[in-house]
Order: C-alpha cells, then sequence, then structure tokens
C-alpha cells in the first residue's frame, strides 16, 4: 500500500494540537485535547485500509469495496469517545464546583514525598507529620448541597 | 472405600490439612458462641494430627513411609504428594500434640472477654494445618507454599494485639526475616527440581544433582532455612516475636515453626549431609548460634526472653548436630528436637501461668513463688532439668547422643563439639537463672502474691514437662522409632542406640562437666552480666537496612514523582518520540512510494481539520475551542464519506453533534474563558513537545502503510457477512456477528461512562429519584402551548419555533431510528447510529422545553435503559449458547407473517438492539446529568441572586 500524503498530514496535525492541549491543566482543554487525538487516532486506523466505494454487498463489487475491518473498530471508538467525552465533562463541571476552577492539581502525596526527601527523611517521618494534625488537605469551597 | 482407608494413609494426612482449614474458617463462629471454651473444641483438629500419627506408629516402625500422590497442577509439577517418614511422623507428633495442648491451654490464658479471640482462634488453627501440611509433603513447591502459609500465620500471630508498636514491630521482623529467606529458598527449590526434572523430595533425594550447580542451590536453600530458625546471622527477630502471646511463643517460637527450619536441614541431610558446603554452614553457623544465644540468654531479666534466647540457643545446637551429617547425629538430632519441643514448650506456658497470676514475669520482681506454687516450681524444675540435660530426662539423652556422635568424628567435629559443649554449660546456666529468678525467695523483693492457676490451665504444661523423664527413661523405644529416619543418613561403625546409660563413657563425662561448668557460670554471671555486648547485633543491621531502603524510596520517589501531571505525561510522550520515533527514523520510510490523496476534495476537508485543529489549540475562549473541536470532527467525517465509509461518518456526524450539545450544557456553568496559566513560560514547551509527537505519529502514519504486504484479512467479510451474518452491510454485521465480543466489551464501556457521569452530577438527598425522572406533577398541565409541560418562562428563553419544530419531529425521528436499527444489517445505521439519532430526539425535546419536558418524552429511568440493553445483548449472546450454539452466535430465521408478508430474521438484530438501547440510555444519561440536574442545581443560587437584587 502506498500512504495517502492528505491522511498523514492531517494525523499528524491532529496529534500535534491535540498533544499540546493534553498538556495543559484545565479539564476542558484536557478534553478537547483527548477529542483532537481520538480524531487523529481513527484516521490512523482508516489508513490501515483501502478506500472505495460503501463495503456493503449488493451495493459495491466486493473488488470496489472499501476496507471494512478498520471501519468498524473506528466505529466502537467514536462512541466510546463520545462516553468518555461526558466523563470528562461531567468531572470539569465537578472540580468546578467544588474548588471553584477545573484545573488539574498537583498530586498532593507526592510532593509530600518530594518535600521528605528535600529534608532526607525516611518514610517514617510521614507518621509524624500526619500525627501534628496536618492531615489531607481539607476540600475548599465545598458547594453544600441546596435543600 | 471404607471408611478407616479414608482417615488413614496419605488421604487421611491430606483430610487432616483439609480439617484443619475448615476449622479455621468456623473458629470465629464456635467463639462467639462458646467463648473461650471454644478452643478446647478446636483443639480436637491437631489432636486428630496426633491420632493419626500414633495409628500409624506401626508402619513407621517397620520402616515404610506413608506416601501418596495426588496431581494439583500438572504442568507445573505441583501435586500434593504426601511422604511421611520418621522425620515426618516425629514432626506430626509434635505438630499435632502440642498444638492440642497449647490451645487448650489458650482457653485459660485468654481473658473470658479477650479482644479478637475469634481471630486469634481460627489464624492458630490455621497455622497447625499449615505446618502440618508442610511436614507431611513431599513436593518441594507445595512445602514452600506451606512454609510461607506458616510465615504469615505467624506474623498475624505476632500482630495479635495490633495497637501495640511492640507487635507490629516484631511482626514486621519476623514475616520480612523469614519470607526473603524464604525466597532464596524458594529459587534453590527450582535450581534443585529444574536440575532432577521432579520435585518429589523423596525422588530428588535418590540422585541430588552435584558440582558447583548444587552449591548454590544449597546455599539458597539453606538461607530459608537458618532464617526460619533464627539462626546467626537471622536471630534478632525471634526475640522481637515475643511481643506475641505466650501461647503462640510456646507453640510456634519454640515447638513448631521454628523448627521448620531444623526440619528442612534434617530432611536433606541423608542427601546431602556429606558434602562440605553443607557441613560448612550448618555446622558452623549452628555453633555460633548455640554460643551467642546461650550467652544472651543468661543477661535478660524478662522471663520470656531468656527462653527466646535459649531457643535460639538450642536451635543453633540442632543446626550444628544435623549438619554433622553421620548417621547417628542425625539419631541424636531427631532426638534432641523430640526433647527440646516438650521442654521449651513447658517452659513457656509455666512463665505464661507466672505472668497471668502474679502480674510480671520479670525476674528481678518475682519472689518467693516457689513456697507459693509449689506445683508449678515442680514443673518448671522438671522441664529446665531437661533442658540442662539432667538425667534421666530427655534432653540429657539427645544431648549425649550428640556428644557421643561428635566425638567418634573428623577433626572439626571435635572442635564443634567443644563449641556444644561450651554452649550446654551455658545452657545449664540460665536454666538456673530461669529456675531462681521464677520461684526463688529473693531478699529485699517483696513476696509474690499470685492468684491460684487451676489445674487446667497448668495442665497442659504439666503434660509437657512429664513427657520428658518419660521419653527419656523409654529412650531405647524412642531411639528405635526414631532410627527409621537416621538409617537413612550414611554412617561408619556399629550404629549408636539411644539409652539413659552407656556406662562410663567420655561422653558421660562431658555431660557432667557442662552441668557442673554451668552451675559455675551461674554462679558467676551476675558479675560478669553486663560487660560484653555482642560484636554484631543483627537487630541494628536490620534496622539500618530497613531504614536505608525507605531513604531510597523517598529519594527515588521525590526524583521522579514532582506532583505535576503534565510533566509525567510530558516525560511519557517524549520517551514516545525518542524511542518508536527513532526506531522509525532508522528505518528511512521515506524512500517508499507514495501518494497525494485518493480524490483531491479529501485535500479540501483535510485543510479544513488541519486549521480548526491549530485553531483550537491556541482558542483562549472555551465556546471557541469548542466549535473549533467540533469542526475537525465534522471534517472528518466528511473525510470518512470520501474514503467510503457512510456508517461511520454518520455516526460521527451524529456523535459530534451530541459531544456539542454536551459540551454547550456544561460550558454554559464554566467561565468563559480558560483560566490564565501563571506561569505562560511551559507554552513552547508543549507546543514543541505536541509537534514532535505530531511528526512521530505522521511518520508512524506513512511507515506502518508502506510496510504493509500482506493482504487484509477483511477480504473475506463479505463472503462470511452473507453466508453466515445474514446482512449485507459488512461493517455492521462485523460489530454484532463476526467481532461480537469487542462490541460487547464497548457497551460495557458505555454503561460504566454513563453511570460515572452520573455519580458525579447527582448528589445529596433525592438523587435517585431525580435521576428517574419522575415529572414535577404541577407542571404538568400544557394547555394552548406545543409542549406537554409549560417551561417555567422565568428559567430560560422560550423559542417558539423550536417548541414547534420539537413538537412536530420527535415521532417521526423516533420512529427514523427504528428504521434505522432494523435496516442497519443491509444498509448504513445499525444499533449506534439510532441510537444517537433517537437520542437527539429527546435532545431536541430537552431544548425546547426544560427537564420537565424531558421527563414527559421519555419518563424512564435511565438506569433502567441502560441496564436493559446490556441484558438483551448478553441475553442473545447467552441464549445462542444455551441453543447449543457458540456465544454470540447468529442465527438466520426466514418466515411468513398474515400482515407483513416475508419477514428475513437474524438473531444478532437483538443484540443490534441492546446496543441501540444502550445508546440511548447513555444519551439520557447525559441529558438528565448534564442537562436537567445541572440546571436544578444552579436555580435556588439564581433565585437568592435575584432577592438579593431586589
Amino acid at each position: 500500500m502506498t500512504p495517502n500524503l492528505t491522511y498523514v498530514a492531517t494525523v499528524g496535525v491532529l496529534f500535534a494540537a491535540g498533544v499540546t492541549l493534553l498538556l495543559e491543566r484545565s479539564l476542558t482543554r484536557i478534553l478537547m485535547g483527548v477529542i483532537l487525538l481520538s480524531n487523529g487516532v481513527n484516521l490512523l486506523i482508516l489508513m490501515g485500509g483501502r478506500a472505495g466505494g460503501a463495503p456493503i454487498v449488493g451495493v459495491t463489487p466486493q473488488e470496489r469495496m472499501s476496507d471494512p475491518l478498520p471501519q468498524a473498530m473506528i466505529l466502537t471508538a467514536i462512541v466510546i469517545t463520545l462516553g468518555m467525552t461526558a466523563f470528562l465533562l461531567a468531572l470539569a463541571y465537578r472540580n468546578w464546583l467544588l474548588v471553584g476552577h477545573d484545573e488539574v492539581q498537583d498530586d498532593a502525596e507526592d510532593r509530600r514525598i518530594a518535600r521528605l526527601a528535600e529534608r532526607d527523611e525516611g518514610p517514617a517521618a510521614i507518621d509524624d507529620e500526619n500525627g501534628d494534625g496536618a492531615g489531607p488537605p481539607a476540600r475548599r469551597g465545598e458547594v453544600t448541597e441546596p435543600p | 472405600m471404607s471408611a478407616p482407608d479414608l482417615v488413614l494413609g496419605a488421604q487421611g494426612a491430606l483430610l487432616l490439612v483439609v480439617v484443619h482449614a475448615l476449622a479455621a474458617v468456623a473458629a470465629p463462629l464456635l467463639v462467639r458462641l462458646l467463648g473461650r471454651r471454644a478452643l478446647y473444641a478446636l483443639a480436637a483438629a491437631p489432636f486428630a494430627a496426633l491420632a493419626w500419627a500414633l495409628a500409624h506408629t506401626g508402619q513407621i516402625h517397620a520402616g515404610t513411609a506413608v506416601a501418596g500422590t495426588y496431581p494439583w497442577v500438572p504442568r507445573l509439577g505441583l501435586e500434593f504428594a504426601v511422604h511421611v517418614g520418621a522425620l515426618g511422623w516425629l514432626m506430626v507428633v509434635l505438630v499435632g500434640g502440642i498444638g492440642a495442648l497449647v490451645l487448650a491451654y489458650s482457653a485459660r490464658y485468654f481473658a473470658p472477654d479477650e479482644d479478637g479471640l475469634g481471630r486469634f482462634a481460627a489464624v492458630f488453627v490455621a497455622f497447625a494445618g499449615a505446618m502440618l501440611g508442610l511436614v507431611i509433603c513431599d513436593n518441594l513447591l507445595v512445602l514452600y507454599v506451606f512454609w510461607e502459609l506458616t510465615t504469615v500465620f505467624s506474623y498475624l500471630l505476632i500482630g495479635h494485639d495490633p495497637a501495640r508498636r511492640a507487635n507490629r514491630v516484631g511482626a514486621m521482623q519476623a514475616l520480612l526475616v523469614t519470607t526473603l529467606g524464604g525466597l532464596a529458598m524458594l529459587a534453590g527449590f527450582i535450581m534443585l527440581g529444574q536440575r532432577a526434572g521432579t520435585y518429589q523430595w523423596s525422588q530428588i533425594a535418590q540422585m541430588p544433582p552435584g558440582g558447583g550447580y548444587l552449591t548454590v542451590a544449597l546455599l539458597l536453600i539453606l538461607a530459608g532455612a537458618l532464617s526460619k530458625s533464627a539462626i546467626f546471622p537471622f536471630s534478632f527477630w525471634l526475640p522481637a516475636a515475643m511481643a506475641a502471646p505466650t501461647p503462640v511463643s510456646a507453640y510456634l517460637h519454640a515447638a513448631a515453626m521454628v523448627k521448620a527450619g531444623v526440619f528442612l536441614a534434617a530432611l536433606m541431610t541423608p542427601a546431602f549431609g556429606e558434602l562440605n558446603v553443607w557441613r560448612a554452614v550448618l555446622l558452623t553457623a549452628g555453633t555460633i548460634t548455640m554460643l551467642l544465644g546461650g550467652w544472651a540468654a543468661l543477661r535478660q531479666h524478662d522471663a520470656k526472653l531468656l527462653l527466646a534466647y535459649g531457643t535460639v540457643s538450642q536451635l543453633g545446637l540442632l543446626m550444628a548436630v544435623f549438619g554433622a551429617g553421620s548417621r547417628d547425629a542425625a539419631l541424636a538430632g531427631a532426638a534432641m528436637l523430640l526433647a527440646h519441643a516438650l521442654f521449651k514448650a513447658a517452659l513457656f506456658l509455666v512463665v505464661g501461668i507466672v505472668d497471668r497470676s502474679a502480674g510480671t514475669r520479670d525476674l528481678r520482681e518475682l519472689s518467693g513463688l516457689g513456697r507459693a506454687a509449689p506445683w508449678l516450681a515442680a514443673v518448671a524444675a522438671l522441664a529446665a532439668a531437661s533442658m540442662a540435660g539432667v538425667p534421666p530426662m530427655a534432653g540429657f539423652v539427645g544431648k549425649e547422643a550428640a556428644f557421643e556422635a561428635l566425638l567418634h568424628g573428623s577433626g572439626v567435629d571435635r572442635v564443634v563439639l567443644a563449641g556444644l559443649v561450651l554452649g550446654s554449660a551455658l545452657t545449664v546456666a540460665y536454666a538456673l537463672r530461669l529456675l531462681w529468678g521464677l520461684f526463688a525467695g529473693k531478699p529485699g523483693v517483696i513476696a509474690t502474691r499470685p492468684r491460684r492457676a487451676g489445674w487446667a490451665f497448668v495442665g497442659p504444661a504439666a503434660l509437657l514437662a512429664v513427657a520428658g523423664p518419660v521419653v527419656g527413661v523409654s529412650a531405647p523405644a524412642v531411639g528405635g522409632m526414631l532410627a527409621g529416619y537416621a538409617d537413612a543418613v550414611p554412617g561408619t561403625g556399629a550404629p549408636y542406640r539411644l539409652a539413659l546409660w552407656h556406662g562410663f563413657t567420655p561422653a558421660l563425662g562431658l555431660s557432667l562437666l557442662a552441668l557442673a561448668a554451668g552451675s559455675a557460670v551461674y554462679l558467676l554471671a551476675g558479675r560478669l552480666a553486663g560487660r560484653v555486648r555482642l560484636p554484631i547485633d543483627g537487630a541494628r543491621v536490620y534496622d539500618r537496612v530497613m531504614e536505608g531502603v525507605g531513604r531510597l524510596a523517598v529519594e527515588v520517589t521525590g526524583a521522579t514523582q514532582r506532583g505535576s501531571l503534565p510533566f509525567y505525561l510530558g516525560v511519557i510522550l517524549l520517551a514516545l518520540v525518542v524511542l518508536p520515533g527513532g526506531m522509525m527514523l532508522a528505518d528511512r520510510p521515506w524512500l517508499r512510494p507514495w501518494r497525494a490523496w485518493d480524490t483531491p476534495v479529501q485535500a479540501v476537508a483535510a485543510a479544513g481539520v488541519i486549521i480548526a485543529a491549530i485553531f483550537a489549540a491556541r482558542a483562549l475562549r472555551r465556546l471557541t475551542a469548542m466549535i473549533l473541536v467540533g469542526v475537525t470532527g465534522y471534517g472528518i467525517a466528511v473525510l470518512f464519506v470520501l474514503h467510503g465509509a457512510p456508517d461511520l461518518a454518520l455516526t460521527q456526524f451524529l456523535v459530534e453533534t451530541v459531544t456539542l450539545v454536551m459540551f454547550v450544557l456544561v460550558l454554559r456553568r464554566l467561565p468563559a474563558k480558560f483560566s490564565r496559566r501563571p506561569i505562560r513560560a511551559g507554552r513552547r514547551g508543549r507546543v514543541a513537545i505536541g509537534v514532535a509527537v505530531g511528526a512521530v505519529a505522521a511518520g508512524m502514519a506513512y511507515a506502518a502503510t508502506s510496510a504493509r504486504q500482506a493482504p487484509p484479512i477483511s477480504v473475506a467479510f463479505p463472503e462470511l457477512s452473507v453466508s453466515y451474518g445474514g446482512g449485507g452491510n459488512i461493517v455492521n454485521v462485523t460489530l454484532v456477528d463476526i467481532r461480537a465480543w469487542d462490541t460487547m466489551g464497548e457497551i460495557s464501556v458505555l454503561v460504566a461512562a454513563a453511570t460515572g457521569v452520573a455519580s458525579l452530577i447527582f448528589r445529596g438527598a433525592g438523587a435517585l429519584r431525580r435521576r428517574r425522572g419522575s415529572p414535577p406533577a404541577a407542571r404538568a398541565s400544557g394547555t394552548g402551548t406545543w409542549l406537554i409541560t409549560a417551561p417555567d418562562p422565568g428559567t430560560r428563553p422560550q423559542s417558539i419555533i423550536l417548541q414547534v419544530v420539537a413538537r412536530l419531529l420527535f415521532h417521526t425521528i423516533v420512529l427514523f431510528s427504528v428504521y434505522l436499527l432494523l435496516s442497519g444489517h443491509n444498509a448504513p445505521g445499525g444499533g449506534f447510529a439510532a441510537g444517537l439519532v433517537c437520542g437527539l430526539a429527546l435532545t431536541v425535546r430537552y431544548l425546547a422545553g426544560d427537564r420537565a419536558e424531558l421527563n414527559a418524552a421519555a419518563p424512564i429511568d435511565a438506569g433502567a435503559v441502560l441496564g436493559t440493553g446490556l441484558f438483551v445483548s448478553v441475553g442473545t449472546g447467552a441464549v445462542a449458547m444455551l441453543l447449543g450454539g457458540q456465544v454470540l452466535q447468529s442465527a438466520l430465521l426466514d418466515f411468513h407473517l398474515p400482515v407483513l408478508g416475508h419477514v428475513h430474521l437474524v438473531t444478532s438484530v437483538f443484540f443490534d438492539i441492546g446496543v441501540y438501547l444502550i445508546v440511548v440510555g447513555l444519551v439520557l444519561d447525559i441529558l438528565r446529568s448534564l442537562g436537567a440536574e445541572m440546571d436544578r442545581q444552579q436555580e435556588p443560587a439564581d433565585d437568592v441572586s435575584t432577592k438579593e437584587a431586589v
């Protein structure tokens, strides 16, 4: 098979834009990055089969049909992306509701271990830290449930 | 098979392990019903093991092992192979007999309202079962499994009171040390087994491998044995394990578990006893341990710790004796094994009684207990005499046999003998120290007034103590039993026989020397104590290592896990660029031929996608970004059309539309612009990574497509699709038939995602009812409007045109979706597209009215729709299986109906109906969550703000 350069370029740009957004901290942007990436991946899979007429027996003669297998795979992928989009949107909304923005924060536990490493302490120090009442950070801006 | 055959022999032994397991499971319930008396009932399990062993006494004495093999995982060489010879028989007697006695003792040791008694009983019985399995099994891998089970149960028993730090630390030390050794041992077992071609010890012992290979394997195995038996340099875990309740110390850390290492050494001595590496390790480690342990025991004030160090010392003695590797030494070792289990368990039980009745076990605080509790003192004296090797005790018989065996050995053996005599002197000294400390009246110390200990409490200890002289007196008979094991070890000269009296031999002289020297050491020890410290302290090394591991983990984690998720992602992506990207460049794919497009129209659509994607990445407003992302989606749909994929195009158009609606629903709640990043410096880095990944992806697309040479497997699909799937639309048939399993997985993901969405949005009281979507009764009066419900004009602007369109088109669209669903087998459509169309119809109703209108249009729980869909899909697959076909296999049915005429039905349509329902359920769930519920959550806040404005 010879590669279709139009597809190649489109896949490249979709990946580039998608990854750029994925590295952001705003959940909405990350979600848009995911969608762009999925579009790019779908196109990438599509390239695995040849183009042609609709793969329907009786409509297109078999030798002119496009490859149906990548299409079946992409079809499931499209709908999965829909489910994932819905989930991430709900996540972004929930995050906004709880803390007033939809940004992905640094992992608090990882930061704590990094602080231990800076102070040259062992893992036992975490127990001491908890003992001082410096437990998990309280959730800020918790919206009370309306009656 | 008759009943006696079942409970006797190898089957009976396996059955006993099962009985222990069942008893362990039942233990918590029994304890809840009967309180601590349940322990008496549970003692029946180890007692049955003792009875089993005694029933086979004749057979073992005749020299016939109890053996049998039952396959478990044949391909791994795993089988339940039972092989109980004289050594195994001895161990079963000890494990069963002492287990039953200690359980009976525990029924008095623990308070009636002891916390966690049910768990203790369960773990204790389970331990007895694991120990039993360990000593009866012949397969090394199965032995390893039981070995580690005893470690785990020991961990749980030491940690009986997890609130105390000493228990937690002790349990963890014992677990780590013995597990580490156990892993080494497993490696050694595998080396042995792979070389021998079998894991059955009875067969490996016949033809042991040789050379350096064997040396490595043996060293690994010995690491396991030495760590399990607390031999130097692993000794430190045993004293720390004394945090456990005393019955645990008596059983696990004196009689049973710590003997596992000795048992393993004894088991392998007949095969390896003459190898230098075997002798060197066991003799050296054993002798050092005996001396260090004995010396440390002299310096303890806690009676339990004294016994613990004494146990360490005696285990060293046992290892050294078995390590000598001669027939007589093996006999002596077996006798010592028996004697030690009896006297050490008895002594631990006595210390437990003292602890419970006097309230302390500190030797400095007890005084005059001998007068207050003479029977207890007598029991202790009997056991301690056996420990010290006073005739006519079992300990004397065993120790004299050991001296005798080493006297006739090589020069090395003589050196070891000197060490053991010295060690025995120390044993005498700490035995005296224990007795004096526990029971003597001390000047200046207030006399202890103990509570009376009942016969049921003292009885088990007394039985064990009395067994000492009984075994000693009947030494010839015991020796006859144990000779069955010892005779397997090659020896020279006339075989030694166990007896109380051999005449005036050098060995007797050594025994007397040890007794005399020990008494002297005891008298002098008061002055020596505290002056000499051990040069190497294993516990300190352990602490250092643990601290170092913890520090290393913190440093590594701190250096690699800085907490920033984009950073982690960036690292992963860079790896993608460098490794697969580099490999791709090395392949130089650009040398292969290419073409610009299939049709030039593709380039137009692609240009739209590219431009939209670039601007989407740069957009600052959420709405702009959303629309641009949508444009790329529609552009891709156009590409699908041009590619010849109508199903894909249809689905992509529909999904893109639903996505847009979702975005609008959520984004109306979020700020219009993306939050300004405080640091914009990272932007260039992100773009750079993005461009690099894009380049690699494009390169892969190019390389993968141009590298393809084989014809696609889908050339067979058209034929398969018609003949097996019964449909012309190959993509749809692929989804519901050829690759239906994939679809099954996918719709499960959809159900999970929908549930996740709902659980993120629906919160608080009444969430479940609201998710079901029962319409509010008050607003359900639709007079003079186009919709069923009258939207509240205050909440959102009205569009009469939208309402008219929604009203007119809704049923038509739903009907069209059903058409798409049913025709999908032969034309573009199918469950996914049809479900999305129906979902869009619902969306229009919701947008035109509000959530009450949505509830009126679909008065049903989205979860129920999802569940029904999954049930229908899975059910279709299951029915095919029940009818004798494969899961998800389709059947073609052609029949005639009165009105419709000829009907061609493919059963996979039911699968597709399930898919349809799930997609409808997903969209409905999204509308209820991101639409209706978010509306509701906003409303009270709006009300408050308007009121405040007024």
